[in-house]
């Protein structure tokens, strides 16, 4: 079958691979239907994200249909249409019974790895290096999903694969970040960051009973998307952030705030340098100039939630901030399956229609070309959904 | 537990160091985990040498020896000189060298823990080997015995690094016995785990080195294992003490081939959250200390390996299946890295 693999920094190809087999009997393998490039793969394309390996085949959001189960499959049949989440979860460890799926102990067979990294190891995740078990991903004719009844959602209405297929991830960690914030009536969210996540982010704010949802980008097609979903808009190349968000609040700051942008974070003047520089000498491994923004804006006693992905060390932290000013950090790789049935029934609703992120359709075998508009944002790119 | 208790106060006639330690935590189960890493090895220690690991002997042998060392070349650098074939007039460099060797030593001896020590004089050898590496190039030095001095230098880098090594693992030797410790909690109730290890047919199921093990009779049973380089070895084994549900001990019998005993303990987590296994194991690596330090110089690590082999028995009793991802596709079988990879592993 043909699969997009990963060969090095920027260096995508896509190859001929063995199709996959059942291993284990709690598996499926699913004929991908539809298949998309998430933000935080382009930290595995720009290589922040050790313990890749060349060959390893990609992608974590992806949809199709059950071509095969293994003996220990109950609930999903051959010719069922599903979504797949992308954390691997077993369904029966403390964490799983907890609804905490992408803490699931027991789908990392390289834990060690990733506990020498973070003291503790997550679930593992298609097609995002060694680190989350060296799973092979979705951006391929056909996919393994290990413990296919947990890790799967079955589409049986008439909803076309580009209004389901965002079940898989940024959906679902849109709303997650959003629902961490607690929002209250009246509340004002600011959200960094309006790629998809953040988009899904701003829309899931507006679900859960914000009032006003402030979006801050620099480029116009995302911040046109952030105001098409209600939001107000702040271009940081343009304004100054804290002080804007300080005018529209009358000094008190965001009720909450997310970040939506994680470890490669930018900004316009000499702190972005600084961080820059402290990376390229590995002094810290990711630059978290969002987050500094939204720890120093945010209100007394609100929640900074931050569903952008980090993967190290971070520098210049204002820790001070956190605990004088009474923040609730929350954060964490998205519990998928938790949000499964309850978003199908919002899109099922039409309380929301996922497909407005979309920009760009191409086959598969372009997804190289994908990588490379994504990554440099060119040409209006805010999201590619791909079919093989 | 027993069994413990009783082995701590068979060797409580001496008083160690780690002695005073542990000897706190000899109250309730739960209280003793929190220093289990410390005192595992009173466990299972033997009185003899008890104050100092194998590992910690080697460690003050060579910075007494870099003392030793270092002052001849503070005090005769030129006579050094001529002895390891150098080109004479470095006296100055002889000297520093001699310095860092003392500092070393002195930190090796000194120090709370001997690791930074010894690291130290790992750089300092890497030094000195340049330093020759270069002399080779004059014209001037003695190119024999100067091959000489740099093959024993090399030498004995090897032994500082396994030493150091070991030291910054935390993996020690008493006695040419390696004990290793390892826990894990488990979802699922101890009668339903003891009975799936009691049946030791099932290890190899999550025991990465076990090729499989034959059940002779209620105590005993015959294991055979992976060994280096596609080898097998093969031992008997016997139950030496089984608990219900509780605790199950086994060791290697007398005139086996390997040195090796084990016990794993089953405890209900407080709060009814499940079952905390322990194991603990001793094994003999092939030559004392070193040998393990070789060993776990090529990626066999004792301590990980028990760690991974226990994550696998939870997989197994929780969600039924060990979880893999050996045998899916890659787009690398062209590459040659990776081939060197599969091969090497």
């Amino acid at each position: 079958m043909k699969a997009n693999c990963w060969y090095g920094k920027q260096d995508m190809r896509v190859t001929d691979v063995p199709d996959p087999k059942i291993l284990n009997k709690r598996d499926a393998i699913i004929k991908v239907t539809s298949t998309a490039i998430c933000g935080s793969e382009l930290h595995l394309y720009n290589d922040f994200v050790p313990t890749m390996k060349q060959g390893d085949i990609m992608g974590h959001e992806f949809m199709g249909e059950v071509v095969e189960v293994g003996p220990g499959v109950n609930h999903r049949r051959i010719g069922d249409r599903v979504v797949v989440a992308f954390p691997i979860s077993c369904g029966q460890c403390f964490f799983c019974k907890k609804e905490l799926y992408s803490l699931c102990e027991n789908t990392n067979p390289n834990a060690w790895m990733a506990e020498k990294f973070f003291g503790h190891s997550t679930a593992g995740i298609y097609g995002y290096s060694h680190l989350t078990g060296g799973f092979a991903g979705g951006q391929a004719e056909y996919v393994r999903v290990p413990f296919a009844d947990v890790g799967t959602v079955k589409i049986e209405n008439g909803l076309s694969d580009e209004q389901v297929l965002f079940l898989s991830d940024i959906f679902p960690t849109g709303y997650m970040a959003a629902e961490q914030c607690n929002i209250e009536p009246g509340d004002t969210v600011a959200v960094w960051g309006c790629g998809p996540v953040g988009q899904f982010a701003i829309r899931s704010a507006f679900l859960l009973g914000a009032e006003r949802v402030i979006a801050i980008d620099r480029f116009p097609e995302r911040l046109q998307m952030a105001r098409e979903g209600g939001a107000d808009t702040i271009d940081y190349e343009k304004a100054d952030v804290h002080g804007t968000l300080m005018h529209l609040t009358g000094g008190r700051g965001p009720d909450s705030c997310m970040d939506a942008v994680g470890l490669e974070a930018h900004i316009s003047g000499p702190l972005y340098y600084y961080d820059r520089l402290k990376q390229a000498v590995m002094l810290e491994s990711d630059r978290p100039i969002a987050l500094r923004q939204a720890i120093m804006a945010c209100r007394n006693g609100g929640t900074v939630s931050v569903p952008g992905v980090y993967g190290g060390l971070i520098d210049k932290m204002p820790m001070g901030a956190v605990m004088n000013k009474a923040l609730t950090i929350k954060t964490g790789q998205t519990h998928t399956q938790r949000y499964f049935k309850p978003l199908l029934d919002r899109i099922a609703k039409r309380e929301i229609d996922p497909s407005f992120v979309v920009t760009h359709r191409m086959k598969l075998s372009d997804a190289p070309t994908g990588f490379d508009l994504f990554n440099r944002k060119q040409d209006g790119c805010i999201k590619i959904v791909m079919t093989p | 537990m027993g069994v413990e208790q009783a082995e701590r106060s068979k060797s409580k006639q001496k008083t160690t160091r780690r002695d005073k330690e542990t000897r706190g935590d000899e109250t309730t189960p739960s209280r003793r985990s929190l220093s289990a890493r410390r005192s595992h090895s009173e466990h299972h220690g033997e009185p003899k040498n008890a104050g100092l690991t194998q590992e910690e002997v080697w460690a003050y042998g060579l910075g007494l020896f870099g003392i030793g060392l270092g002052l001849t070349e503070l005090m005769t650098p030129r006579r050094l000189a001529r002895m390891i074939g150098a080109p004479s007039g470095h006296n100055g460099l002889i000297r520093l060298m001699g310095l860092r060797e003392v500092a070393a030593g002195v930190g090796i001896l000194t120090q709370r823990s001997p690791t930074t020590g010894l690291w130290m004089r790992v750089a300092g050898d890497v030094a000195d080997l340049a330093c020759l590496g270069a002399a080779f190039l004059s014209s001037r030095s003695d190119r024999g015995k100067l091959t000489t001095a740099m093959m024993t230098i090399a030498g004995g880098t090897l032994v500082d690094m396994l030493t150091a090594q070991q030291l910054s693992r935390g993996v020690t030797t008493r006695n040419g016995t390696i004990p290793i410790t390892a826990a894990i909690i488990i979802d699922c109730d101890r009668e339903e785990l003891y009975h799936h290890w009691r049946e030791l047919t099932n290890l190899p199921q999550f025991m990465k080195h076990l090729v499989r093990v034959d059940v002779k009779d209620d105590r005993r049973s015959h294991w055979v294992a992976r060994g280096p380089v596609g080898s097998t070895v093969e031992w008997d084994a016997e139950i030496t003490e089984d608990r219900l549900n509780e605790y199950i001990a086994w060791c290697a019998v007398e005139g086996a081939e390997v040195d090796h005993r084990g016990t794993v303990r089953f405890e209900p987590a407080i709060g009814g959250r499940g079952t905390i296994v322990t194991v603990n194991m001793q094994y003999r690596p092939p030559f004392g200390t070193l040998g393990a330090a070789v060993v776990a110089w090529f990626g066999e690590d004792p301590n990980q390996t028990i760690t991974m082999d226990l994550r696998r028995f939870k997989q197994i009793m929780e969600t039924g299946e060990v979880v893999t991802t050996e045998g899916q596709p890659a787009g690398r079988d062209e590459i040659p890295s990776w081939k060197y990879d599969q091969a090497a592993r």
